[in-house]
């Protein structure tokens, strides 16, 4: 699938760019876009380091059981192929209170950390489980209770009141995420 | 309003942070040494996401920058206009499935050009937070562990995404109007 949207991204891209005579456009492309991937890449090592290290400190000091027991029953109805405690029950709570703050590169990395885990209990190391569908669902979805960035751009725009959509983008979020959630577990069904 | 709202999101981090390191020093967890023996992966994930993050940042960036968004943009206007979604913030709903800083930069460009107090700017705000990412996060989360079929993943974000724009147009009309 990805290799079919990936491929279609680059040749439609091209094609546009022939047609609209900004070929030239794309070798700035192929140089900027690629150097910052590398850059953001390397950045991420960092916050990454960080938040597997302070992750095991809390494996090591139990806090992670605590969160996995505190969670237990909604864990179980979202992940049910999730054996209790595993650390990838950590890593996905960590995740998403990172993205209701809006941490987004702590999210990543809790993230990736939270696939690995849940790809130590595939059996088929190449087929998604429907735990990762799930995940990524939830995650894709990123409830934020506050959209700092947003509140900022509003801010700077001379906003009346920049907050004002906070309560809006809540309740939207909800709504897609719910919606998500439950067309996931239909298929899970099947 | 901001500043307190601005405060809670900027000390959470912090707050868990402190939460770990006090919770591991009443166990006498030797912290400094667990934190670096956690830490050594990291450098390892980094590396191991680069290629995946060149491709991504490669395909949206062409995508985006040769004008094939704003021709979309004008397959999708008729979808658009039957679920009352202005025509201006179809690129948008577009675009952050795809990439979320790139539209991000998108709402900006809205907000400044419409008003951040126009029922298109409110809507383009209240839509970067409802609305999904998609095609970033499953070519990193999926590439990155090595997972080449994604069964129903897609699918079920796309119509999350969905949803998430039509929640957002039906509230912002009846909060704003």
């Amino acid at each position: 699938m990805i290799n079919v949207i990936w491929f279609f991204m680059i040749i439609v891209g091209i094609v546009v760019s022939i047609i609209n005579g900004k070929l030239e456009m794309i070798n700035e492309v192929v140089l900027k876009n690629t150097e910052d991937a590398v850059i953001f890449a390397i950045g991420l090592a960092g916050i990454m380091a960080t938040w597997l290290g302070l992750m095991k400190i809390a494996e090591k000091s139990g806090l992670i059981n605590s969160i996995g027991k505190l969670l237990r029953p909604l864990m179980r109805l979202m992940f049910p192929s999730i054996p209790r405690e595993h650390p990838a029950i950590t890593a996905i709570v960590m995740n998403i209170v990172a993205n209701m703050f809006g941490a987004g590169n702590s999210a990543t990395a809790l993230g990736l950390k939270a696939m690995e885990e849940l790809q130590s209990l595939n059996a088929n190391k190449d087929t998604a489980t429907n735990a990762m569908a799930m995940f990524l669902v939830i995650n894709m979805s990123s409830i934020q209770l506050i959209p700092l960035t947003v509140l900022k751009i509003r801010t700077d725009a001379g906003s009346v009141n920049p907050t004002e959509i906070i309560g809006t983008t809540l309740v939207a979020t909800t709504i897609s995420t719910i919606t998500g959630v439950l067309v996931c577990k239909i298929f899970e069904r099947k | 309003m901001y500043k307190i709202l601005s405060i809670i999101s900027i000390g959470s981090i912090p707050f868990i942070i402190t939460v770990i390191l006090v919770h591991g020093y009443i166990k006498g967890v030797k912290l400094y040494d667990a934190f670096v023996e956690g830490a050594g992966e990291g450098f390892k994930t980094s590396v191991k996401i680069m290629p995946y993050l060149i491709a991504i940042f490669l395909g949206i960036g062409i995508f985006k920058e040769s004008g094939a968004l704003e021709l979309f943009s004008k397959v999708f206007a008729t979808p658009g206009r039957l679920i009352g979604l202005p025509q201006e913030l179809i690129p948008l709903a577009i675009l952050k499935p795809i990439s979320g800083s790139g539209s991000l930069a998108m709402v900006k460009e809205l907000v400044y050009t419409y008003g951040p107090d126009t029922f298109t700017g409110r809507l383009a705000s209240t839509m970067m937070g409802s609305t999904e990412t998609i095609f970033y996060t499953m070519a990193l989360y999926f590439g990155t562990i090595g997972v080449k079929k994604s069964k129903h993943t897609l699918l079920c974000a796309l119509i999350s995404h969905l949803a998430g724009i039509i929640a957002a147009i039906m509230v912002c009309k009846i909060v704003f109007n």
